[in-house]
């Protein structure tokens, strides 16, 4: 190819390789190399060249954690929907809890939150982007807004209905700054209508905004 | 794990607790809103290094007491135009809070 642009050849002009052109070429998709990244390029070459990691073993994680999806944590939710004993166990350790069912137990201890007829849960990590990854992998990238992050604090309710979730006066809204060293996921309430379903159909309804609490699990 | 290492925790579930009006600089992981205000323990989450020193590469002991402290929302925003029975849960390191 001549020349890279993105719109289509349905006019005239000239497309003489040698001649000028007068389209802007479409800009590379690279970021900009900021400090942090020059940093993060600088200590990873040191620790390659240092024999203390492989180039092989920085790839491997960074496929690890982009192939983990919400799917574990549906998993783990469905569990605890279908079995009492097992949701008993992930309100009281979620990381054996999730150890129980052949999901990894999690670099951070675990603390689920259970959403009831009165109680409505809501997770945030205000000074910075804290999130049980293990479970649902990367936050979504309003998770780690400073929007979100500054008003899912002190407006919650305005928040979860901008994203369709209303929660009625009578019933408390409680917001989970993970400030620490806990990650939170939230135990949405089993749809209605779900009653003799399989752990494994449960679980296509449990979503990743439902784990976070910004929103309800799906009704069938 | 040995006295040194670890302080044993002052507070129990249901201590009421004031989280100091301090504001040292550094990495502090208490937000600045929750600073000052009352609250009550949820319950401990154990103890661990502590993360205004281990910021600085230092070895973080000896390890605090970390709680869930919950917080009245109309006790923390003033203007909070939630419900009267909205709530917030905050992990704090017990060097942040004093009885109240």
């Amino acid at each position: 190819m001549p020349h890279d642009h993105d719109h289509p050849h349905d006019h005239n002009h000239r497309h003489d390789p040698a001649a000028p052109h007068r389209h802007p070429p479409r800009p590379d998709q690279d970021d900009t190399l900021t400090y942090w990244r020059a940093m993060e390029i600088a200590v990873r070459e040191l620790l390659i060249e240092k024999g203390v990691l492989t180039a092989d073993e920085v790839r491997g994680q960074v496929e690890d954690m982009d192939n983990r999806t919400p799917l574990q944590g549906a998993r783990v939710v469905a569990k605890a929907w279908t079995n009492p004993e097992y949701r008993k166990l992930l309100l009281s350790d979620g990381n054996l809890a999730c150890e129980a069912i052949g999901q990894e137990r999690g670099p951070y201890k675990l603390v689920v939150v259970e959403n009831t007829d009165t109680v409505h849960n809501l997770i945030v990590c205000t000074l910075c982007s804290c999130y049980p990854r293990w479970l649902l992998g990367l936050p979504p990238d309003w998770y780690k807004s400073r929007n979100y992050r500054s008003r899912a604090i002190n407006e919650p309710r305005e928040v979860l209905k901008e994203f369709g979730t209303t929660i009625a006066r009578g019933v408390t809204v409680r917001v989970h700054d993970s400030t620490a060293d806990m990650r939170y996921l939230v135990l949405p309430k089993r749809p209605a209508g779900t009653e003799g379903w399989s752990e494994e159909k449960l679980a296509a309804l449990v979503t990743r905004d439902s784990m976070i609490g910004v929103a309800f699990a799906q009704n069938p | 794990m040995a006295a040194a290492e670890a302080l044993s925790p002052k507070f129990r579930s249901g201590d009421h607790v004031a989280v100091r009006a301090a504001f040292p600089i550094g990495h502090v992981r208490t937000p600045y809103y929750i600073r000052g205000k009352r609250g009550v323990i949820e319950r401990l989450c154990g103890v661990y290094g502590n993360p205004e020193e281990l910021a600085y590469a230092r070895p973080g002991l000896p390890k605090q007491p970390l709680y869930r402290v919950r917080f009245r929302q109309h006790e923390v925003w003033p203007d909070y135009r939630g419900s009267a029975v909205d709530t917030v849960d905050i992990e704090i390191y017990q060097h942040w809070l004093e009885p109240a």
